[in-house]
């Protein structure tokens, strides 16, 4: 439930998004002309978890991230096909040395309390971020800030000690307001469930556990959004929330593989809701203990994974809602590189790697090496029934070329505090949310190994590092690309994951509701242009 | 029985105190840390920063410590601050769930009590019959069937099939804005549902408790003193037999008393039920100290004032008790 929440790792990236192929996927039928786009009516969409605060930077739970994405702003956005955009900045110039960023904030935007907004907000968000006692997760990358400073109200400078590529995405941060929180204790600040920014909806109210309601803003330098009303309601079971969907209690939610293809193909459905397909922004994977002897040998590696049927995976977990992961990326994204030599399903191949790498048929039909059994575990998160289904599959595959696999499945803060952490694993299946920098140092630089640490399978490979390093030390996008392939290409070679699938989103929005198009980054990305007909206006 | 009224109440406070240390130490056990729910497996977080997260919560003093700090701000009522991001005080965050979770924890055990004690009765009375076996095949359907599934049955059909229920929550969109009797019928109709089938499930405990105390009742030697001397059949039941039958129900109803507070966190997540259920079981997956002791000593006073109540009714009810013991 609320726990398939938590297990969202990388929680950096705020929005909803995704996607690949180029067009995303759409089954609707338009009833009728569409009028013009009009003014009124609300969205009520359903959450499964509450927001924990609305103060952006506090916060690291997606509820929280959606209603705030819609309150505040930061300097720059990423658009629908991925580039970045300004949002607050109308425009950023990076020194030719790639030191220092200059942007150049957008006049006339106010608060929603009237206050203006100047870049003594943002040099405020940036000193509440680096400080110490505001208790956020963002505060690496602003670490990586020399100096800031603001000019004058429409001008805002940093100085990075080195170029720091992921920068730019960094200050895609809300902005928050200085003037009602400066020199205050922000972790006691009324904004945590009154917030108070510069977007596109304003906060009306929140009941703990109900629904918080978001009105237009009037005034947004955008245009006044048109749904007047945004209503975000907790239903914290999805099967509760599929029901009032249908029930009419809801106009947008995101539907399980199964909803998608098995429950809301009937006429009445599909007359009454627009749904809609592109790959998430995540990956999941099967991770090897590379302090382990056993795994050690890029052999043993690459034999599971031409052991393990990716496409059954897909079918068998996802009904074929998702496609095959080669790599750390998402397809479609420019750091994505295409075409990898990937090992495919090939358990003749995987037989004949696991012989080189000196196995043997035992007589239980386990393969022994050295008179040890080839047999391990595979660890999962409780709560993610997706990921048990995966483990499970996996398993009958392995078995069949020789490897006995258990499955133990944990509690998340257990798994993370008494494995993890403690290197006492042997291989987890678990997952990573993108964030929209294609930078994955953390994930996979040598440095990163420490306990508690991102790169807990231990993966140590030189060139990986010096890619790492010069990818997130330029700003030239040719330049990182070609470090980005080369990692995918490395990744694909050694196998430290089997990488599996690229799930998809499936949202799925009342067709009364008009001015979606789906994109790359997914369909919510202009919720501001959404709207509805007069004529089929309902509240 | 005045002196042992002061007796049962001072033993109170040491009890309150073991419980609290208990409890305390076992959720400080269990692995993780407020620190680790918030900040594990996120690429953004250094552990530089995980360690001022932990001294900001004072998770690096020994527990010893911690304890202290925090039974010395529960002696001033202060429950503290929670440790989820939102930081709130936390009898905040139990002041806004308690009203809806005693609400329907009150309807429904007046519905339980209301029903089940009748049923008892009747099953007893017509021990072996087709009554009786009727009603335990009903009790025990309720207790049986998985409250989940029944309640996903139902929402489907009364509020997607039919329409005539709203599915979840406990207000409509919008009903702020109507008047306030139509208010109350509208959160009326979102409780009824949880309510009956809350009901349902609990029924079977109760109702084969009383049907089995009415039976040893029945059996004593002065209900057939009274069947002898020809006093009707009803008085007997209800008069001579139901009293006697009663007693031990009011430990029962001494009991409930903690669980008035206590919500099921599969019923709340299911109706989306903003109650106490789901705040606990939050506040333990996200290893919220501060708020897991807040929830557990409210529930450990309330067991213990339930317990004490109970005594005293049960003394106060039956003098056998009263003039035995003090």
């Amino acid at each position: 439930m609320t726990l398939s929440r938590l297990v969202t790792l990388f929680l950096v990236a705020l929005q909803l998004a995704g996607c690949a192929k180029g067009a995303p996927e759409q089954q609707q039928k338009v009833r009728g002309p569409a009028g013009p786009p009009a003014y009124g009516d609300t969205l009520v969409t359903g959450s499964i978890g509450e927001p924990s605060t609305l103060i952006p930077v506090l916060a690291t739970d997606s509820s929280s991230g959606e209603i705030s994405g819609l309150v505040y702003n930061g300097l720059l956005r990423y658009d629908k096909n991925y580039q970045l955009e300004g949002d607050l900045a109308t425009s950023w110039d990076v020194s030719p040395d790639g030191l220092k960023i200059t942007f150049h904030l957008r006049h006339g935007v106010k608060w929603h309390d009237g206050h203006d907004f100047t870049s003594r907000d943002v040099l405020y968000t940036y000193r509440v971020i680096i400080d110490p006692k505001t208790p956020t997760a963002y505060s690496e990358d602003f670490k990586q800030v020399q100096s800031a400073r603001a000019p004058d109200p429409y001008t805002f400078e940093v100085v990075y000690a080195k170029p720091f590529a992921p920068a730019l995405a960094s200050w895609g941060m809300s902005i928050l307001p200085a003037h009602l929180l400066e020199g205050k204790d922000i972790t006691k600040s009324p904004l945590a469930r009154n917030p108070i920014g510069t977007g596109p909806y304003v906060f009306k109210q929140w009941i703990p556990l109900q629904k918080v309601v978001l009105e237009a803003n009037p005034d947004y330098w955008e245009g006044k959004p048109y749904l007047s009303r945004y209503v975000y309601r907790i239903i914290p079971d999805s099967s509760t929330m599929y029901m009032e969907l249908k029930a009419g209690g809801l106009d947008e939610m995101n539907l399980s593989p199964v909803q998608y293809q098995r429950q809301t193909n009937t006429r009445e459905f599909l007359s009454r809701f627009n749904k809609y397909r592109y790959p998430a922004s995540a990956y999941t994977y099967l991770g090897y203990n590379l302090r382990l002897p056993l795994f050690q040998d890029r052999r043993v590696r690459q034999a599971i994974t031409c052991a393990i049927n990716k496409e059954e995976i897909i079918q068998g977990v996802l009904l074929g809602m998702g496609q095959i992961a080669h790599g750390p990326y998402k397809p479609g994204t420019w750091a994505y590189k295409p075409k990898v030599d990937d090992f495919g399903y090939d358990p003749a191949r995987a037989a004949a790697l696991l012989k080189e790498a000196g196995f043997t048929m035992g007589s239980d039909g386990v393969l022994v090496k050295d008179g040890k059994r080839f047999s391990f575990t595979i660890m999962t998160n409780q709560g993610n029934d997706q990921r048990l289904k995966c483990a499970l599959i996996i398993q009958q595959r392995l078995r069949s070329v020789g490897i006995e696999v258990k499955i133990r499945v944990m509690e998340w803060a257990s798994f993370i505090n008494n494995f993890i952490d403690k290197g006492q694993f042997e291989a987890v299946l678990l997952g990573w949310t993108l964030g929209q920098d294609p930078d994955i140092y953390d994930i996979w630089h040598s440095s990163k190994t420490a306990p508690k640490e991102l790169n807990f399978i231990h993966f140590k490979d030189p060139e990986v590092d010096r890619l790492l390093v010069e990818g997130r030390g330029t700003f030239d996008m040719e330049q990182r690309k070609k470090c980005y392939y080369a990692i995918q290409d490395i990744l694909a070679r050694e196998q430290p994951y089997t990488f599996l699938y690229v799930p998809d989103a499936l949202p799925v929005v009342s067709a009364r509701v008009r001015g979606i198009e789906p994109a790359p980054a997914g369909i919510f990305y202009n919720l501001i242009k959404w709207y509805v007909p007069k004529a089929e206006q309902v509240n | 029985m005045v002196n042992y009224l002061i007796k049962r109440i001072l033993m109170l406070f040491p009890l309150l105190l073991g419980i609290t240390l208990i409890t305390f130490t076992v959720i400080h056990l269990a692995p993780g840390e407020p620190v680790e729910m918030q900040a594990s497996m996120n690429p953004k977080v250094s552990a530089a920063s995980k360690a001022r997260l932990r001294e900001l919560y004072g998770l690096d003093k020994p527990l010893y410590v911690q304890y202290g700090r925090w039974i010395s701000h529960l002696a001033h009522f202060d429950f503290g601050r929670s440790f989820a991001p939102d930081n709130r005080p936390v009898a905040d965050k139990i002041v806004e769930r308690i009203p809806i979770t005693l609400t329907l924890n009150i309807i429904a055990l007046i519905l339980e009590f209301g029903l089940a004690i009748p049923i008892g009765i009747l099953a007893a009375v017509h021990r072996d019959t087709l009554l009786d076996r009727g009603i335990s095949v009903f009790v025990f359907l309720g207790f049986a069937v998985p409250t989940f599934w029944l309640a996903l049955l139902c929402m489907y059909f009364f509020g997607v099939k039919l329409s005539w229920l709203p599915i979840s929550g406990i207000h409509s969109l919008g009903s702020d804005k109507l008047p306030f009797l139509a208010r109350y019928w509208d959160m009326a109709r979102h409780l009824l549902l949880p309510v009956a089938i809350a009901t349902f499930g609990s029924l079977a405990g109760l109702s084969r408790y009383m049907r089995s105390t009415m039976l040893e009742v029945l059996s004593q030697d002065y209900i057939t003193t009274a069947r002898a001397k020809g006093v009707k059949e009803r008085i007997v039941i209800y008069k001579h037999a139901l009293k006697n039958a009663l007693l031990p129900v009011i430990t029962l109803l001494g009991f409930s008393l903690p669980g008035l507070i206590g919500g099921s966190v599969i019923f709340e997540t299911i109706f989306a039920i903003p109650g106490m259920g789901q705040l606990f079981y939050q506040g333990v997956m996200g290893r919220d100290y501060p708020l897991v002791m807040g929830i557990l000593v409210i529930g450990a006073c309330l067991t213990l004032v339930g317990n004490l109540l109970a005594d005293l009714c049960y003394a106060f009810a039956d003098p056998r008790i009263r003039h035995g013991k003090a």
